[in-house]
């Protein structure tokens, strides 16, 4: 790493490598046009709205329905993966099994199909003609046009976060220290609880935050298999589709309000998360 | 290093049957369904039902507008991980959450914003249309929430690896003579090839796919304004499941190819 560059507070005073000027530039250009302009303009036309009637909108039974759906279906979606996630890091980075690379690729199955083609797929499947939708549902449990249904769809839209954050740290953790622990007597789970999962743990936090985030704001995975019953399956980024059909933009830019400020609080979370993280794996 | 042990023993067994069991039927039975489906009517609907000219139109309009979002985000990619690994400046923090934004935003909100940004009720609507231009329901609507939507992928490779680089390759070239252009194009590019791909292999994926905030901006106008993620809906709606699994597997292929290449960049990265 090069130390020749002297801070001056705001901006650097000497640049040894050219294009800061030309880079930066282009960037906040970019950004402000691109990304900020448009937030800018959900700001003011939800402003627009006024605080009574936004008041109004976004405490209408059926809003609030769809934000009980919506965080229901979501949190369901988390805590699955939150021990799917689980086992597939252990068992991809600590054993050797045949297919482990293969198995490893299958996981951002999620990441790369379009999320219309997921929702379709999912609701040919557990429809009650489908593969799983013919097991299922004679034993009692339907998912198509359910919240199970939407838990489904944002479970496996958000399904390789929590893999994807913990392998990394699960690769770098010192096989001696578990090893030491084992051969004292402790138990392979005492040894998993003890000494893996606070290592893993930040991480771990991260993955599923990033996943439930994911989940508030999934759309195309899930209107398929959720039939979008008012009051039932329909979640809250799908009434503002709605919403914009009948041209009530007023109702629509209220409600995504609420969704972009849920969106932050996570984002905020998860940088707080991340930033224990780096101290935790700092001091380790 | 990981230190992985071969799986014997039953608790590792266990585990690994367990994990294989729910991959298989949780991740990867969709792909199956997709073709099982697609192929439910035989070969002959299979490829009346690709060829169909909707179809067909709508695979065009995703081509077209991937073709315009993906070397545009590449440059803004290599950019702003340019400025932001290469300087020291305050406000980095702000600058990399701004950058990540998209990821953290619903679809739909991100159609929304676009909407109320260039819409006829939108804030510079008014202003477009007094010039007769209407940005909203045709494809440069289209073009602008899929460049938002992927903003990020392209940066977010290539900044914590150009920061782990570090910059002596780029300073002893300057000190050399070297112009901005060159350093770039002789130093900084060959060093970071395979993370530039690998972002740009992802941003391809998700232009292709995106459908959320496509719906919200593109009008759905059958044969004119729809990408092929959203005639899958059309045509799933339209009562033709078949056709909208064929037009679903053209996606499907572009998504394992996606994961090929995945698979093989990560490994030339190492």
């Amino acid at each position: 790493m090069s130390h020749s560059v002297k801070h001056d507070g705001s901006i650097v005073a000497r640049h040894v490598l050219p294009g800061f000027g030309l880079t930066m530039g282009a960037t906040l250009l970019y950004l402000a046009v691109l990304i900020l302009l448009p937030l800018a303009a959900l700001l003011l036309k939800s402003a627009e709205v006024g605080p009574e009637r936004f008041w109004q909108i976004v405490t209408s039974p059926r809003a609030l329905a769809s934000f009980q759906i919506t965080l229901g279906a979501a949190a369901l979606a988390t805590a699955f993966n939150a021990l799917y996630g689980l086992l597939m890091a252990w068992i991809l980075v600590r054993y050797d099994f045949p297919g482990r690379r293969i198995v490893d690729a299958l996981i951002d199955i999620p990441f790369a199909l379009p999320t219309a083609v997921a929702g379709i797929a999912l609701t040919a499947l557990y429809a009650k003609n489908g593969w799983f939708g013919a097991v299922l549902e004679p034993a009692g449990i339907k998912v198509v046009y359910t919240i199970i249904g939407v838990a489904i769809a944002m479970a496996f839209t958000s399904a390789p976060f929590v893999i994807r954050t913990v392998q990394p740290v699960l690769e770098d953790i010192q096989p001696d220290v578990e090893e030491s622990a084992r051969t004292l007597g402790a138990y392979p789970f005492t040894v998993f609880r003890k000494v893996v999962f606070p290592a893993i743990l930040p991480a771990y936090l991260t993955g599923n935050a990033l996943g439930f985030a994911r989940c508030l704001g999934e759309f195309g995975a899930i209107i398929f298999i959720a039939g979008n019953l008012p009051m039932k399956t329909e979640i809250t980024a799908l009434l503002i589709f709605i919403r914009l059909e009948e041209f009530d933009y007023p109702a629509s830019a209220s409600l995504a309000v609420v969704v972009l400020a849920a969106a932050f609080v996570t984002l905020l979370l998860t940088n707080l998360l991340q930033a224990w993280h780096l101290r935790y794996n700092g001091r380790a | 290093m990981a230190h992985r042990i071969p799986a014997a023993g039953a608790m590792p067994k266990l585990l690994i049957g367990l994990g294989l069991l729910l991959t298989l039927g949780f991740i990867a039975t969709p792909i199956f369904v997709i073709f099982e489906q697609a192929f439910s009517k035989g070969l002959a609907f299979y490829l009346a039902s690709v060829q169909d000219p909707d179809t067909i139109h709508a695979v065009l309009l995703t081509l077209a507008t991937t073709v315009v979002v993906v070397p545009i985000n590449i440059v803004f990619g290599i950019a702003a991980a340019w400025a932001i690994a290469k300087f020291q400046f305050s406000g980095k923090k702000l600058l990399l959450t701004l950058l990540e934004l998209p990821f953290s935003i619903s679809p739909i909100v991100a159609g929304v914003i676009y909407l109320l940004l260039y819409g006829s009720q939108g804030l510079f609507g008014g202003w477009l249309e007094s010039y007769g231009i209407r940005l909203m329901f045709s494809w440069p609507a289209i073009v602008l929430v899929t460049l938002f939507v992927t903003s990020p992928f392209v940066a977010r490779e290539l900044i914590p690896l150009m920061q782990v680089q570090g910059n002596d390759p780029e300073e002893a070239a300057a000190t050399l003579g070297a112009s901005g252009w060159q350093i770039f194009r002789r130093v900084t590019l060959p060093a970071i090839r395979w993370a530039l791909l690998y972002g740009a292999v992802l941003c391809t994926a998700r232009a292709i796919g995106e459908f959320g905030a496509v719906s919200v901006v593109s009008g759905n106008i059958r044969g004119e304004t729809n990408t092929l993620p959203l005639q899958v809906e059309l045509l799933y709606h339209d009562y033709n499941a078949v056709g909208a699994f064929a037009a679903a597997s053209l996606l499907t292929v572009i998504a394992v190819i996606t994961l090929l290449l995945k698979a093989v960049l990560e490994r030339y990265q190492r």
